[in-house]
């Protein structure tokens, strides 16, 4: 019996695998024509796996981190995170496992301007409905983890672009998500700073978090285990790498 | 996400964008405030005229018989000729009235002019001259401060003695006790046996400038013509009572004039309803007019903070985005946008409350007009500040919930 069936009948679960993807496709109708910009997708990854993601252009790596971030839903497919099928979820419930199983690292950070670091790690534990002390607690932590401990009540234009990168992984971490998920995460960074969040995602893989991240550099993609590469739409290559 | 935490959220977004907010909520500011002051003066006058001014013109349950009423808002010319053309009031009128009705009351004659009234060297004009009989202190609710009141005995025989309001007594006698000392009303030799306590203003008119003397005393003639008076004054123990005295004050006034039953009054029994009834149609005017400005006002209001709102959305897309990339619901978002609306509707609201409040106090030191906070103003205040808020913030924040996240986070 394939993992898919089993996934499907809920008979023999299997919690090693965190994301389970099966061919998942996603069309836009963009009018005059239809985009087809995943045309089958299907993967496996596991707990504490260390995968990037790769390609060019338009082969669909966005859309892919899209519907494994779960912001968006597939037009066809099936796809299941951490046990439970989300390709058939609504609005609202999406939101529920963002907010429970997925950090996100994004390219431009993404912080409040007029927050501090604190307040900006705080953030996902109020739509989770975490009590305001708990809270503070937390985020402490968190940002501590990211060697952010002695910046808590700056601003982000307080802080250098590698420090305000710290911040949004600590917001990611806040969570404990099933994944961390980055989207070109260096890429508003330059060389130094790079090397050293990448540093930090080598720490976080090493203490057992699971890390998906998207990018379109070689260097970036090799520190990382498994480099999933797709083409038009669909998987082109999946291989692991030594670290 | 708590409410309270979107509303926590929206202050320090207000603190941060101190002007902006400040304009946003000038509407509501507005609103709230002339609601406030607009019904804090209606409010004031309209318990001034019903508890303090109709009792102090007239007394309570008490009627003049007149030959036109007390109080004329309004009155045609012809309708004013009319009243000319009647017969006066004569001492034997009050007589047969007093002598007709079978209920108990006081009464009591009344003639009033202005005149001079001087001692020695010092004189006080504009001073009103009342040429009344005894009781006419009851009825009027006047106290003796020092001194006494004139008793019937004479009144009947028209002693010159005379009772001086406050402020007479301060004009002619500075600090000098004034009883016992003769004045000159109209040149005649008055003395004075009594000053009545002071009575403040009415609408910024003095009440405290005015002699009364006797009725049959020599200075009647400066008031009126032998025979005749202004007013006989009756007081009543109820409402009742008085309805009872004035109709049987009715009949008799009209057999005296020989009125057939076809034949209109030439006299009036009047009584403070009518200048109730001139204050409860100003009031009404006020009452229809002031919920126009107000809602105009909060109105534009609501139109302006939407307008700030559905900036602030566009603004801060890709912050809707961020936050419901990390989980916000819908609702959240929704909620958010609303408290934020709320707040500055409700800053504003609170603004306004203070500054209506400020108005009140501020007419009640400067202006003569009595004002005073009625509570129900201030709760609907509120009410409709934060009402705006939440109805001016409804589109905006849907929109912002309806935000789909990945396009709302791809935004510059």
């Amino acid at each position: 019996m394939s993992t898919v069936q089993q996934f499907r009948t809920g008979e023999t679960p299997l919690p090693d695998v965190i994301i389970l993807a099966h061919k998942l496709t996603r069309e836009y109708d963009m009018g005059s024509e239809l985009v087809r910009a995943l045309r089958g997708v299907s993967l496996q990854i596991r707990r504490n796996e260390y995968v990037a993601v790769m390609g060019p252009s338009g082969s669909g790596k966005s859309t892919l981190m899209n519907l494994v971030g779960c912001l968006d839903t597939p037009t066809s497919g099936e796809y299941w995170l951490n046990g439970q099928k989300v390709s058939d979820l609504v609005d609202d419930e999406l939101a529920r496992i963002r907010n429970k199983e997925i950090g996100f690292v994004f390219q431009t950070f993404n912080l409040l301007p007029r927050a501090d670091a604190l307040h900006n790690v705080e953030l996902p534990l109020i739509y989770a409905g975490v009590s305001s002390r708990q809270r503070r607690a937390l985020a402490a932590q968190a940002l501590e983890r990211v060697g952010l401990g002695n910046r808590m009540d700056h601003k982000p234009n307080e802080l250098s672009g590698g420090q305000r990168q710290r911040v949004a992984i600590a917001r990611a971490l806040v969570n404990e998500p099933s994944i961390l998920l980055a989207d070109e995460p260096t890429g508003n960074l330059d060389s130094t700073t790079s090397t050293e969040i990448m540093g930090v995602f080598a720490e976080l893989h090493q203490q057992g978090q699971t890390v998906v991240m998207v990018t379109h550099e070689h260097d970036i993609a090799a520190h990382a285990a498994r480099v999933i590469t797709l083409r038009d739409g669909l998987v082109a290559t999946d291989q692991l790498q030594a670290a | 996400m708590h409410f309270l935490e979107a509303f926590r959220l929206a202050i320090q977004t207000i603190r941060a964008q101190k002007l902006k907010s400040g304009f946003s909520l000038l509407g509501v500011f507005i609103g709230v405030a002339s609601l406030i002051g607009a019904w804090s003066i209606a409010n004031g006058v309209n318990r001034y005229m019903t508890e303090k001014f109709a009792q102090t013109i007239f007394g309570v349950n008490t009627f003049q018989l007149r030959r036109r009423p007390i109080f004329t808002p309004n009155v045609p010319d012809s309708v004013w000729r009319a009243w000319q053309r009647r017969p006066r009031i004569r001492f034997s009128d009050a007589e047969a009235v007093e002598a007709g009705i079978s209920v108990p009351v006081i009464t009591a004659w009344q003639s009033s002019d202005n005149v001079t009234v001087s001692f020695g060297s010092k004189e006080a004009r504009d001073v009103e001259l009342t040429a009344a009989s005894e009781r006419y202190f009851d009825i009027k609710n006047l106290r003796i401060e020092t001194g006494r009141a004139f008793t019937g005995e004479e009144n009947r025989s028209g002693v010159p003695v005379a009772v001086l309001g406050e402020a007479v007594a301060k004009r002619l006698f500075v600090d000098r006790p004034p009883i016992g000392r003769n004045v000159r009303i109209g040149g005649i030799p008055y003395r004075v046996i009594g000053v009545v306590q002071h009575q403040g203003s009415l609408m910024g008119f003095p009440l405290d400038r005015f002699v009364v003397v006797p009725a049959l005393s020599p200075a009647q003639n400066l008031v009126n013509p032998p025979g005749i008076l202004d007013a006989f004054l009756v007081k009543t123990n109820s409402e009742g009572e008085m309805r009872e005295a004035m109709s049987e004050a009715e009949g008799i006034m009209r057999s005296r004039r020989h009125l057939r039953p076809q034949q209109d009054d030439n006299f009036v029994l009047d009584t403070s309803e009518g200048i109730q009834r001139f204050w409860a149609g100003i009031s009404r005017i006020l009452m229809i007019v002031m919920p126009g400005i107000v809602i105009v006002s909060l109105v534009i209001g609501g139109i302006v903070i939407m307008n700030i709102m559905l900036m602030a959305v566009a603004e801060r897309t890709r912050e809707i985005g961020l936050r419901k990339s990390l989980g916000a619901r819908r609702r959240d978002v929704l909620q958010q946008f609303l408290a934020e609306s709320t707040a500055i509707a409700a800053v504003g609201a609170a603004f306004g409350i203070v500054a209506g409040i400020g108005l009140t106090v501020l007419i009640n030191a400067v202006s003569p007009l009595p004002a005073s906070i009625s509570p129900a103003s201030v709760l609907l205040g509120v009410i409709m500040g934060a009402g705006v808020g939440v109805v001016a913030g409804v589109y905006p924040a849907t929109r912002a919930a309806r935000l789909d996240p990945i396009t709302a986070l791809r935004q510059e």
